[in-house]
């Protein structure tokens, strides 16, 4: 049985996702640090998109750079890093309009609650990204259309 | 050839795919305006306006009334609606990449269990 993924407008400027993983918040840390794990689940393989490098550097004032087999790029710095715990950056490639994301991992008997957290500048830049309008959201969420059409793989 | 699921959505989409859609929707949630207004301010002819604005009318996103001579636009019942979904499909992404997280949870978790097992031989 697959946990549950919840999403919520917190407020104007915030989105918040959460989700249970069972497994203690080092593992479940290590999958969102190594490059090598990160590359296998962020990619999202069975929406025909995979991640074609991933370059982090996972310490405060590290930079990263995701660039997708589609060339879209992702690309920010670490502003936080808390082993085990707490991860904060920043999301640079659509310029002032990007937010801050923080990740946090908390472990209750055995198992992670993650709770991931978007803090857009303002109001108008979170809206924006919601109606598609921000860099690579289109595109992002056109694939996402076709796997839900249930074409994952043969779409291209 | 791709089918969407909800032809709303589809319809929301196409709308939304264009800039200066995007531009006169962004105004709109500001203020209501006229289209002579919104051709003027997006250096633009009359007639390319209306069509700008019925394909965003079509899509629920806009609604236009018609006071005297001029037709006033504002924005659409289907904003709300949209923002549901939008939260709906970026739920759906994140459910994906974190089914796909589970695994790698998995293996690291077979890794670890293999390893203690070494270490305590």
């Amino acid at each position: 049985m697959k946990n549950r993924t919840t999403v919520e407008r917190k407020s104007e400027r915030e989105l918040v996702v959460t989700r249970t993983f069972d497994a203690p918040a080092r593992i479940v840390f290590e999958a969102w640090t190594q490059p090598d794990l990160f590359k296998r689940w962020w990619g999202l393989k069975s929406m025909g998109m995979s991640l074609r490098s991933c370059e982090m550097d996972v310490r405060t004032g590290g930079g990263y750079r995701l660039v997708f087999s589609n060339g879209m790029e992702f690309f920010g710095r670490y502003i936080e890093v808390i082993p085990n715990s707490r991860l904060v950056w920043t999301n640079e490639e659509g310029g002032a309009d990007g937010p801050v994301t923080t990740v946090t991992f908390e472990e209750k008997g055995g198992k992670t609650l993650l709770v991931m957290l978007e803090l857009y500048p303002s109001k108008e830049a979170l809206d924006a990204a919601g109606t598609g309008a921000a860099d690579g959201m289109d595109e992002m969420f056109g694939q996402l259309d076709e796997f839900l059409a249930g074409d994952s793989g043969t779409a291209s | 050839m791709v089918q969407y699921t909800n032809p709303n959505l589809d319809a929301s989409f196409a709308a939304l795919a264009d800039v200066t859609r995007r531009g006169v929707l962004e105004k709109l949630g500001q203020a209501e305006a006229s289209i002579t207004d919104l051709a003027e301010k997006f250096n633009m002819t009359l007639t390319g306006m209306k069509k700008h604005v019925g394909v965003l009318e079509q899509a629920g996103l806009v609604v236009t009334k018609k006071v005297g001579r001029v037709r006033t636009c504002q924005i659409g019942p289907h904003r709300l609606d949209e923002a549901t979904a939008w939260l709906d499909k970026y739920r759906q992404l994140w459910a994906a990449r974190f089914d796909e997280l589970d695994r790698v949870i998995e293996d690291l978790k077979q890794r670890e269990k293999f390893d203690g097992r070494k270490k305590s031989e």
